[in-house]
């Protein structure tokens, strides 16, 4: 029996700004079953984090409970990772973050661990516009505990067992995009071309985004009548434009049809480009995305895509005005000033 | 593209880099898993049965499958092919009894009489292949022992005698008649004997001379290369002089002048016309002649040789340097200054060898050429006389065992359909099989990880007794450990991905385990399209691409054939087994497995 990754990479990789090749983005071999569309995503992170140059001990993933948060084993190895609580990886995040806001902070976490056990963590990082990246891989089920429906099965849905989903389901992007998330956007495991700008696009937010992958479990929610599986995915997947991330001081070289293209700018320079393809939506205005959202919902569609962004986002650190260093780089002349100093401090208090 | 024909034995035949170069297409992963499995006998058989020469070919083989070795490619940091030659050796070095699986005479005859001229490995492949089929072989040479080449030209420190002269036995104990000691003068009387067919394995036997002055008043002391090594052989020669020259920069070269470093010379020295680089010679056989303390000395052009009193004092060389125009054409530049003398006792020359048929009548209806080389057919290896058929060296020059060896199967079919009054073209499919290799999960029929360790070195003997006893070995051979070490290194290009379209699902999963990216899913395009829209561009032209047929999403798969590791991983990470890793077993079908005759 053996399952073990060959060293061997292909010989013509190229090294990015860093002089890393791809592979020092990797992690170890996943266990996850075969097929798995969180496999893909994971390869799509690896990916975003080569094409965007991080520095691997300068991100730190985090993630709860569930299969989707086995995945930060099997990426990203040279960083930072934290294995929290089933559902508790925003608060783990939290803290990590206003400890040390030089990070770059990942979360990665399921349907089960973001819309059940952990949506009152959810909405509240949300709320608290975190600097992070927060991915939910979306399979509608439990996998890990054998496929029953989670809350963002789809009603009508049929599992494994030929059960129809009775209930509602929570759509995570519409939430994120009422909770006033500054970054919304919904992807498909099974399209990388989307997925990797999206995610170095969501990296480069300087506050919180969010990203809602339909991810497939194979062995648990890819049969005949589920709305999450393979092949239902790709017979009604919209997209609300293509997407290209360009980070600072690039050319924009391509050239697209008048009217459909617009170009978003980042606060710091960089570039998402979008080629529309959706009518009537304009990813800086909520409303605007909500009702795409909602439009395609009527349709039986799936909106992929980017869905709504706001450059000037202010994150946590901005609205409680916290430090502008790492509490680990303060000395201990700045965090004892002195009795003159706390005098002056009491002195306003009176 | 168009979807890749699979069913087409050829293309997967490619995609076993080392078997496709081989000119016999030994089944070379299939015997090296053998060897880790210490299956040495066999590994042997299968060697035996493609290239008939198992222990003389692990010893001496110009290996033209280690630079086709995948594993030479896969890193681009100088990571080395696998020893398959050393390999072989440790099959041959290791293998219990062999006698009782090759076949047992006697055969039934069929009352056809075959006559091999010259026992060198074309003529012997070739009895080997027929004698079986009741074929009465007579084979004729020259020596008193069968060999040819092998025995005269490779000295015993290469390849000890007790090797060739069991592997040569095991041709001749299937009852062939052997006529030694016998030069053959006359063609046309060889044709007038009663034999429905000749085969002319003679070989290359004329060794090139050099005419320059002092040619004729030296002669004593200078030697033909291949005729000085025929003479060591046989032992007619035992002694050299103290300081030699070697002009030559091929494997006879590197031969003589080793030879002559244990027959008394302490100051041999190889003269070679060209640059360093460009020799004709092994790499590895210039190291060994370097281990040996002999230099060679390139670009200088021999001028003279220098007689003085009846005796011979040394040679002048020119020095020369190499230019190149701009279609890359080689020319050969004096350099400004005297030209060089060098001090030498004796002069062996090894600038080539040719072909020489002194014995063939022009009137047998063989065609010549203006190069005076017979007309040969290049895949029925029949002359322009329908009975006669040239293999080896004799039919297109010198090359080397393992060509002959290729050679001396197809007359020998050839020999076989003429025999039996069929047609020469129809020739015989390979035997071809193509087996899953899955267990379970995790569980494959063979040892799919990829070590990484690096090429191991084939230890050698003390250079001080190599060098003072002619017969010595130099090379020890693998031990059994480093020997499954080393086969370990073997990636299991015959272990093949084969991909079913409509199983796919198109989950990326292969594309995001595969360790060097070999796989993509993308639009369809013409090749030199598809190669640049690839997840890692396809630059090696000579490599493959695997195509399938349209996906559901009208995307192909494509497989870049160059760097696969044949590690497994796209097949253990498919849910639905559109992947598949099956062994494919390629084998040049010969005379005596699929014979003519017995159908």
């Amino acid at each position: 029996m053996t399952y073990v990754r060959p060293k061997f990479r292909h010989p013509e990789l190229q090294k990015n700004k860093l002089g890393y090749t791809v592979d020092y983005y990797e992690g170890a071999l996943s266990t996850l079953c075969a097929g798995c569309g969180h496999d893909s995503i994971s390869a799509g992170i690896i990916q975003a984090a080569y094409e965007m140059n991080i520095e691997p001990h300068k991100l730190a993933k985090l993630s709860g409970i569930g299969c989707s948060s086995k995945t930060p084993a099997y990426f990203l190895s040279n960083s930072h990772g934290f294995n929290s609580v089933h559902g508790r990886m925003p608060s783990v995040a939290t803290g990590a973050n206003l400890a040390n806001r030089d990070l770059t902070y990942f979360g990665v976490s399921g349907d089960g661990d973001t819309a059940s056990i952990g949506m009152g963590q959810f909405v509240h990082v949300i709320r608290r516009s975190l600097n992070m990246t927060y991915i939910v891989m979306n399979n509608g089920c439990y996998g890990l505990t054998k496929g029953q429906d989670s809350a963002t099965a789809d009603q009508g849905s049929k599992n494994k067992g030929g059960n129809v989903n009775l209930f509602e389901s929570i759509d995570l992007a519409s939430l994120a995009i009422e909770l006033g998330a500054t970054f919304v956007a919904q992807s498909f495991s099974g399209d990388k071309a989307q997925l990797v700008p999206l995610i170095k696009a969501a990296m480069n937010h300087p506050g919180f985004a969010f990203i809602n992958v339909i991810s497939p479990c194979v062995t648990f929610n890819n049969n005949v009548g589920s709305t999450k599986s393979y092949d239902y995915v790709r017979e009604h997947i919209g997209a609300t434009a293509t997407v290209d991330f360009v980070p600072e001081m690039q050319e924009i070289s391509i050239e697209y049809g008048k009217g459909t293209h617009k170009n978003v700018t980042m606060h710091d320079g960089s570039v998402i480009q979008l080629h529309k393809l959706a009518e009537d939506w304009n990813p800086l205005d909520r409303q605007s995305a909500m009702n795409a959202v909602i439009n395609a919902k009527a349709k039986n569609e799936i909106l992929t895509g980017l869905l709504y962004v706001n450059p000037d986002a202010h994150d946590l650190h901005d609205i409680i005005k916290t430090s502008d260093r790492p509490l680990n780089t303060l000395t201990k002349e700045e965090l004892c000033p002195g009795s003159e100093m706390l005098n002056e401090i009491n002195a306003d208090l009176r | 593209m168009k979807a890749t024909d699979i069913k087409n034995p050829e293309y997967f035949h490619k995609v076993v880099d080392c078997q496709h170069a081989c000119p016999a297409h030994t089944p070379v992963p299939e015997y090296i898993r053998l060897i880790a499995e210490e299956k040495y006998t066999e590994a042997y058989m299968i060697n035996w049965d493609s290239n008939v020469f198992p222990g003389v070919l692990g010893r001496t083989c110009d290996r033209p499958c280690e630079p086709a070795c995948r594993r030479g490619r896969i890193d681009g940091k100088g990571e080395e092919p696998v020893a398959i030659c050393r390999l072989k050796r440790v099959a041959a070095d290791n293998k219990g009894d062999v006698k009782g699986l090759m076949p047992k005479g006697p055969f039934r005859p069929n009352g056809k009489k075959v006559a091999l001229i010259g026992a060198g490995p074309a003529s012997l492949t070739v009895a080997r292949d027929l004698a079986p089929l009741g074929y009465e072989i007579h084979l004729y040479d020259e020596q008193k022992l069968g060999g040819g080449f092998m025995r005269s030209q490779i000295p015993s420190f290469r390849l000890p005698e007790t090797v060739l002269n069991e592997e040569v036995g095991y041709i001749l104990d299937l009852g062939i008649h052997t006529h030694f000691n016998h030069y053959v003068e006359s063609l046309k009387e060889t044709l007038g004997k009663d034999y429905d067919a000749v085969f002319v394995g003679s070989g290359a036997p004329k060794g090139r001379d050099l005419d320059i002055p002092g040619r004729k008043d030296g002669a004593a002391n200078i030697h033909i290369g291949i005729n000085w090594l025929a003479n060591v052989a046989f032992e007619h020669t035992a002694k050299v002089g103290k300081k030699v020259i070697v002009l030559g920069g091929g494997n006879t070269a590197m031969d003589c002048c080793r030879t002559a470093r244990r027959l008394g010379g302490d100051e041999v020295k190889v003269f070679v016309r060209s640059p360093f680089a460009e020799m004709k010679a092994s790499p590895w056989e210039k190291e060994d002649a370097a281990h040996e303390d002999i230099p060679i000395i390139d670009n200088h052009v021999p001028k003279s040789f220098v007689v003085e009193g009846g005796v011979l004092k040394g040679m002048t060389f020119e020095k020369v340097t190499a230019e190149y125009d701009k279609d890359g054409k080689r020319k050969l530049v004096p350099v400004s200054g005297p030209d060089i003398f060098i001090e030498a006792n004796d002069v062996l020359i090894a600038v080539g060898q040719e072909n020489s048929f002194p014995w063939i009548e022009r009137d047998l209806g063989i065609e010549f050429d203006k190069w005076d080389m017979p007309t040969v057919n290049e895949t029925t290896f029949v002359s322009t006389n329908p009975k006669v058929f040239f293999g080896g060296d004799s039919a297109w020059g010198p090359k080397n065992v393992i060509t002959a060896v290729a050679h001396g199967h197809q007359a020998a079919i050839s020999i076989d359909l003429m025999c039996n009054g069929k047609d020469l073209a129809l020739r015989l499919s390979p035997y071809v099989n193509l087996v899953s290799q899955k267990m379970g999960i995790h569980e494959w029929a063979y040892d799919s990880e990829v070590v990484s360790d690096k090429r191991y070195v084939v230890p050698q003997a003390d250079k001080k007794l190599t060098l003072t006893n002619r017969k010595k070995e130099v090379e020890l051979g693998f031990n059994a450990l480093a020997g499954f070490k080393e086969a370990e290194r073997c990636l299991n290009c015959d272990i093949q991905t084969v991909f079913t379209t409509d199983k796919c699902i198109e989950c990326d999963a292969c594309v995001d385990i595969c360790p060097t990216a070999c796989i993509s899913f993308t639009e369809n395009a013409d090749e030199s399209d598809l190669r640049s829209m690839l997840k890692m561009p396809a630059k090696n032209l000579t490599q493959d691409l695997y195509v399938s047929d349209t996906l559901p999403t009208k995307r192909v798969m494509v497989k870049d054939e160059n760097v696969c590791l044949h590690c497994g991983l796209c097949a253990e990470r498919c849910p639905t087994s559109a992947w598949d890793m099956q062994k494919f077993f390629y084998n040049v079908t010969k005379a005596h497995t699929g014979c003519a005759s017995h159908k």
